[in-house]
């Protein structure tokens, strides 16, 4: 010290060139460090912009569902022919078969049996699940003719929501006259209205390679074959009603822009599904049955409710078990333990456990809790145990950080007016602890929601149906869920995985939500 | 705090109890096992729950092999009644089973999965044989003298001058996945077994021939694309020189998309696939315990309706969901051994 303060300091140059060529070296380098600290975070958002857009983006359409309003004739002979009002018997009934006919009634033409069939196939296999509940509940409707939305097939919910093909409308040049209403027809135009598809060739022969074009007059469509200058030939899709000519303007001529190859659906449908469109049967709503039900494998029906209960019910006894062990743990290892070898291996131990990879407790789960103790498969409760396992080491170490970071002050003088070293830490320690060790609890809650490894050997990773209703029942969570979907081959799928992560991240954005309140609820500044 | 943990305890010690209660008795069916056969089991298991007056069966995804494991650990309902394989079951899992108490074992063939090749509408249509598959995407191929060399192709053209002057980009499953083993033995085994030099090597190196079509180039020329068969079919989208391998109802949903790469001239299409053409198609099989028929409700019930008409007639519901059903005189022998619960013997296992 005193050697420090006899030497003379070096004369300080603050003021030379070379000096200030320094000091602005530093401050670019300040300038520069800014703008990596700026490009870092812009960077990271970007990514999480450009993730969560592409989410949304696909996920949007699993919130809307298309339905068809039909009147559906509520046959006594088909639901209760004994006319007992039971509702067992009543249940029994083929509704399906009564939304079909309704369905039928719309296009009586089709009278063939691959026609029927294609027409049928536009319903789901759940359409008629809302009218039975509706019957059943007020057995009084039968007999009556009721307006109902029914469920739409996949595919036909898809064409609705623009995923087949584009549909153009054109008022046709000069006349038409249809030489019949249906089967094979041929047109004979007064002028050339495909001249832009025919190019130089006198006659084209449309293939399926093609887009369609189509002849929409007196009420009906007719998809060509053939097309020449004036005459064109096809067969009739929807039947006309008379084969009188149509004044120039009165027709249209249609494309569907993509060739029938290349979409899911073939012209007739499309006709079907533009007929019905425009007779106002088609409605489109908000997908509520996509909170309310399970898991189907028709992706119109299917549901994240089972999941979503299955996550709760699953955290919830994580929570319950982790949560007083963990804190209990970190009292005990932070205030009472002695400070020897023991509790030092102890305290590494936990570290390390914290960096296990999560398969390890899916295994020690299936060999402790359903090999030796004989827990059932899937069920909530083992998950709730094999997460409370994973997170454990989290919370005891967020928990003794936190209980460290209380100013000992508080304790002392708690012991110095008297207290037990219990009630020191009880009353006065632990309250002042909450925030952090509530920030500690919730990172390792999000942890636990989304994982999956571990819970795939204890039967988590499954087809479940019925909403979970409690700890014991089969249940499958979030994000095994999202996996699940994302590797079905149907298209509306890839949506509805989309959809359940933005459900995830809900989820997650509410109970971190909830924490941050708890949290400000406890926190006291000193 | 106390009565935090003190209701935990509670909790815990109410939930021992009550799984217990349910551990005694099941009244769900459980099925176990691969994830090919998984999408058709889950249609059959709903289908009953709405219709069976039964709980729906739960189903989970675990893995041929993981299956096979859990169905044949015992008896008893702690033990799965069902499991999906996306192959035939193995003698020596056969053998665990029977060791294990799994005595009668009723075997479902429920149809085939197609494992197709394809490609984007919009790349340049092409045919191959599964030789040029193999010399396409093996890590070793036969050289001039007939020596294994590292794989020298970098173009399809290098491999055959017909095929077109792309870059060979196949996309296909990782080593994990029960497709990637069909890969191997469907296709890649049979297109060795074309080329002359390597069936000189089958017999003078049986080792080094299993080598050359067991094992993957990793220069980039074949990608692992994840276990997602969705993921590789988004990418076939987006590089219209790509190929991707992967079970035929993902052709067959996106084939306003996709178009199926012909394989020794047969195209991956139904009627090829049930005749038994189509060089890269396997047969499917659900196992189900006949021992637990009576103890766990509708075990029979889940094995009707999987073989009935509705389900894998040649409109069924499982038809629709892209499985590629039997023969109909396959078929009648399946279902007369299905719905007869008649138990399965060891002989044609390998």
């Amino acid at each position: 010290m005193t050697n420090a303060a006899v030497r003379t300091l070096p004369s300080l140059d603050l003021v030379s060139d070379r000096a200030q060529a320094r000091v602005r070296a530093r401050y670019r380098a300040e300038t520069r460090f800014k703008f990596y600290g700026l490009f870092a975070i812009g960077l990271t958002g970007l990514f999480i912009l450009v993730v969560l857009t592409d989410i949304v983006r696909k996920g949007l359409p699993a919130f809307t569902q298309h339905q068809f309003v039909l009147s559906v004739r509520l046959d006594p002979a088909e639901i209760d022919p004994n006319n007992t009002k039971d509702p067992a018997a009543i249940r029994q009934g083929d509704f399906q078969a009564l939304v079909r006919n309704a369905l039928r009634s719309i296009f009586p033409d089709v009278k063939d049996r691959i026609g029927r069939r294609q027409l049928d196939n536009l319903l789901s296999s759940g359409a008629a699940d809302r009218l039975r509940a509706d019957v059943v509940a007020d057995p009084g409707l039968i007999g009556q003719t009721v307006k109902v939305p029914v469920l739409i097939s996949e595919r036909a919910d898809l064409y609705y929501k623009n995923f087949s093909t584009r549909v153009l409308r054109q008022a046709g040049a000069g006349t038409a006259t249809p030489s019949g209403t249906s089967g094979e027809i041929e047109i004979a135009l007064s002028s050339d209205n495909f001249a832009a598809v025919r190019r130089t060739r006198a006659e084209l022969t449309l293939t399926e390679n093609d887009p369609s074009r189509l002849i929409a007059i007196n009420g009906g469509l007719v998809k060509l074959t053939q097309i020449g200058d004036t005459k064109t030939a096809g067969t009739v899709l929807l039947p006309l009603q008379s084969d009188a000519t149509a004044a120039p303007g009165a027709w249209q001529v249609v494309t569907f822009q993509t060739p029938a190859a290349n979409r899911r659906v073939n012209d007739r449908e499309v006709a079907w599904f533009e007929r019905l469109r425009e007779l106002g049967h088609v409605e489109s709503k908000f997908n509520w049955a996509f909170f309310t039900s399970g898991d189907s494998r028709e992706p119109e029906l299917a549901g994240i409710r089972g999941a979503l209960v299955g996550s709760a019910i699953t955290l919830f006894v994580t929570l319950i078990i982790c949560l007083p062990l963990g804190v209990a743990a970190a009292i005990y290892l932070e205030e009472f333990a002695p400070k020897n070898r023991l509790t030092e291996i102890i305290e590494v131990n936990i570290n390390n456990l914290a960096a296990v990879p999560s398969i390890v407790f899916g295994l020690l789960g299936l060999a402790v809790f359903l090999n030796f103790m004989g827990l059932p498969r899937s069920a909530p409760l083992v998950g709730g145990l094999v997460l409370a396992l994973l997170v454990l080491p989290t919370i005891i170490i967020a928990s003794r950080a936190a209980l460290k970071a209380v100013p000992p002050s508080i304790k002392e003088a708690a012991l110095g007016v008297g207290a037990s070293h219990q009630q020191a830490i009880f009353h006065h320690v632990l309250p002042l602890a909450m925030p952090g060790i509530m920030t500690g609890t919730i990172i390792g809650m999000a942890h636990a929601l989304g994982e999956t490894a571990p819970l795939l050997l204890i039967g988590m990773v499954a087809f479940i149906v019925e909403v979970p209703t409690g700890i014991s029942d089969a249940a499958t969570v979030l994000p095994v869920q999202i996996y699940l979907w994302s590797d079905l081959p149907e298209i509306s799928f890839q949506a509805k995985t989309a959809a359940a992560i933005m459900v995830l991240l809900l989820f997650l954005f509410v109970m971190n939500g909830a924490a941050i309140a708890v949290r400000k609820m406890f926190e006291r500044r000193w | 705090m106390r009565n935090l943990t003190l209701a935990s305890a509670l909790a815990l010690v109410a939930a021992g109890t009550l799984a217990a209660g349910q551990a005694s008795a099941r009244d769900q069916i459980r099925v176990v096992g691969s994830s090919t056969v998984y999408p058709f089991t889950t249609t059959v298991a709903e289908q009953l729950g709405k219709t069976g007056g039964i709980k729906t069966p739960v189903v989970e995804s675990t893995g041929t092999g993981g299956g096979m494991k859990l169905f044949c650990a015992g008896v008893g309902v702690n033990h799965p009644d069902a499991t999906n394989a996306s192959r035939r079951m193995k003698k020596g899992e056969f053998e665990m089973c029977q060791k294990n108490g799994v005595k009668d074992i009723v075997e479902i063939n429920i149809g085939f999965d197609g494992l197709t090749v394809a490609q984007s509408k919009q790349g340049t249509p092409i045919k191959l044989t599964l030789a040029q598959l193999l010399l396409a995407v093996a890590k070793e191929v036969p050289g001039p003298g007939g020596k294994l060399i590292p794989n020298p192709n970098r173009n399809w053209s290098d491999i055959d001058k017909s095929l077109p002057n792309i870059k060979i980009e196949v996309l296909g499953p990782p080593p994990t996945s029960g497709t990637r083993d069909s890969f191997h033995e469907l296709l890649l085994e049979k297109g060795a077994e074309q080329i002359p030099a390597l069936v000189s090597l089958k017999k003078s190196d049986p080792k080094a021939f299993d080598r050359v079509w067991k094992t993957l180039r990793e220069d980039g020329a074949y990608v692992e694309a994840g276990e997602n068969d969705n993921v590789i079919v988004a990418k076939l989208e987006a590089n219209r020189n790509a190929f991707g391998v992967f079970g035929f109802s993902f052709l067959e949903e996106n084939s306003n998309k996709l178009r199926g790469v012909p394989l020794d001239g047969v195209v991956p299409e139904f009627d090829q696939i049930t005749s038994g053409k189509y060089p890269g198609a396997r047969r499917m099989y659900v196992y189900i315990k006949k021992q637990h028929v009576g103890v766990v409700p509708g075990i029979d019930k889940f094995a009707a309706e999987y073989v009935s008409a509705k389900a894998l007639g040649e409109d069924g519901y499982l038809a629709k969901k892209g499985l590629v059903t039997l023969p109909k005189k396959e078929l009648d022998e399946v279902r007369k051994s299905t719905t007869g619960l008649t138990p399965m013997t060891a002989g044609p296992l390998s």
